[in-house]
């Protein structure tokens, strides 16, 4: 394996290998050393903390050092530098390129220009495929299989890249059902549906379908996306995750969201055993561990 | 050349080059446009002719110049009908096939604003095609889809 750009570059086993590499990794008191005098560069055009922090950690934890950069202020690209340049200067620095980038299509067309493999850590609203491996992972550890679940897609699944990437990555695995719950004005891209091998069903009203739903995954709505606020406001309030949408939950069902959250989970509802997102966060590193490995292919 | 006979003969014929013919009426231009047809060549151009076929068509005769399968392919974007003819010594020598291009590279824009191929200067926008009835063709990095309306007014410009 060279790049990550998209979910589509993993396979069923390369799934499954990556969890089983997971769980080991996170049993592990000492790590292997793989990137041992490797130097991985974190170029995130747009700033991130959970993500910035989770790709470091986990090439510090295999042995590399970190170069980078979070956001444009102070680099070349904010005198207008152009991506294809930053990354041909990267590559002078580097074993491999961890990048995130506002513009869609940005990591391919970084992987075209780049010598040395680049990871895609998000682009624009494209795609994630390192944050689904982590959804897919804490799926896993819950109910020891993707196949056969029933899944609730929930908020704004137009403008998310998380939710591009959840539902390709479904196309790897055999879901009883997907449900794609958002206002119309934020529902799923229709280029992306086309492509889905699995009976999904788009609903706005998430009360029709909350009993059959295993995994919740959560997505923060954003409110720069409306032209009207009002609508806005209308929206939010019927997408905020409560303990009353709790209690209409299966007792063994999840709750997943990539956070950071804004108000669309209840505070309360962290407390309740199917709030699983604090879990999802913390397999970010050893899942990226087990990423890096298999770029590394050892 | 179904309508042009000897005394029709708008324009004369050409010794080497290439003759497209059944052009829908109007996209001459255009095909011209596809085959980034500059200075230096002779065309002649013969629009809104009869035609039994077709009503009205347009032909595209180019000297010294022997359109390619890539190029050949690209003229079905705005011309499914067309007929490409590679003229030898005053004869046709072979009828290219036309099909429509599995990727168009450099041609079409993609519409989505957020595309890296609108933001930067090296970046250059490739669709792959992913259907042919009706005409759908997906930018291969950001996903966007463009379909036969998108195709015709990014290539005929406001004159389609």
């Amino acid at each position: 394996m060279k790049d990550i750009i998209s979910v589509y570059d993993f396979s069923k086993s390369d799934f499954d290998e990556l969890f089983e590499l997971t769980d080991k990794l996170r049993n592990m008191p000492i790590f292997p050393k793989i990137l041992k005098e490797k130097t991985v560069a974190l170029a995130f055009f747009e700033p991130s903390t959970r993500t910035y922090l989770s790709f470091s950690k986990a090439a510090i934890n295999l042995g590399a050092s970190t170069i980078g950069f979070s956001g444009e202020e102070g680099t070349s690209i904010a005198k207008g530098e152009n991506l294809a340049d930053t990354i041909r200067m990267l590559n002078n620095y580097a074993d491999m390129i961890v990048i995130r980038h506002k513009f869609d299509g940005a990591a391919k067309f970084a992987s075209e220009i780049s010598e040395i493999p680049v990871i895609n850590a998000g682009d624009g609203k494209h795609e994630h495929p390192t944050q689904t491996v982590i959804d897919f992972y804490t799926i896993y550890r819950n109910f020891k299989n993707i196949d056969g679940l029933t899944f609730g897609l929930m908020g704004d699944l137009r403008y998310a890249r998380v939710v591009n990437s959840f539902l390709r990555a479904l196309t790897r695995f055999k879901p009883k059902k997907v449900y794609l719950i958002s206002p119309p004005q934020l529902s799923a891209r229709k280029e992306i549906l086309e492509e889905l091998n699995y009976p999904y069903r788009e609903v706005i009203d998430y009360n029709e379908v909350i009993e059959e739903i295993d995994v919740l995954y959560v997505t923060r709505i954003q409110k720069e996306r409306f032209p009207d606020e009002s609508e806005y406001e209308k929206v939010k309030e019927s997408y905020v995750v409560d303990m009353n949408l709790v209690s209409k939950m299966r007792k063994d069902a999840i709750i997943l969201h990539a956070l950071p959250r804004v108000n669309e989970i209840s505070r309360e509802v962290d407390k309740t055993p199917q709030a699983k997102y604090f879990e999802q966060a913390s397999y970010a590193v050893p899942v990226r561990m087990a990423i890096f490995h298999k770029i590394v292919g050892e | 050349m179904e309508t042009v006979n000897k005394k029709e003969l708008i324009v004369s014929k050409i010794k080497n080059g290439t003759v497209i013919d059944h052009i829908p009426a109007g996209r001459a231009l255009a095909v011209l446009r596809i085959l980034k047809i500059a200075e230096g060549y002779r065309i002649a151009l013969v629009m809104n002719v009869e035609s039994k076929k077709m009503g009205k068509k347009d032909i595209v005769k180019i000297e010294n110049k022997e359109v390619d399968e890539k190029e050949a392919n690209l003229i079905t974007l705005i011309a499914p009908t067309a007929t490409i003819n590679i003229i030898r010594d005053y004869e046709v020598v072979e009828k290219k096939k036309l099909k429509i291009p599995d990727v168009v590279k450099g041609l079409l824009k993609c519409t989505n604003l957020m595309c890296i191929t609108n933001n930067d200067v090296e970046a250059m926008p490739e669709f792959k095609k992913i259907s042919e009835k009706p005409l759908k063709m997906k930018c291969v990095y950001c996903d966007t889809v463009i379909d036969e309306n998108e195709i015709l007014k990014q290539i005929l410009g406001s004159k389609s």
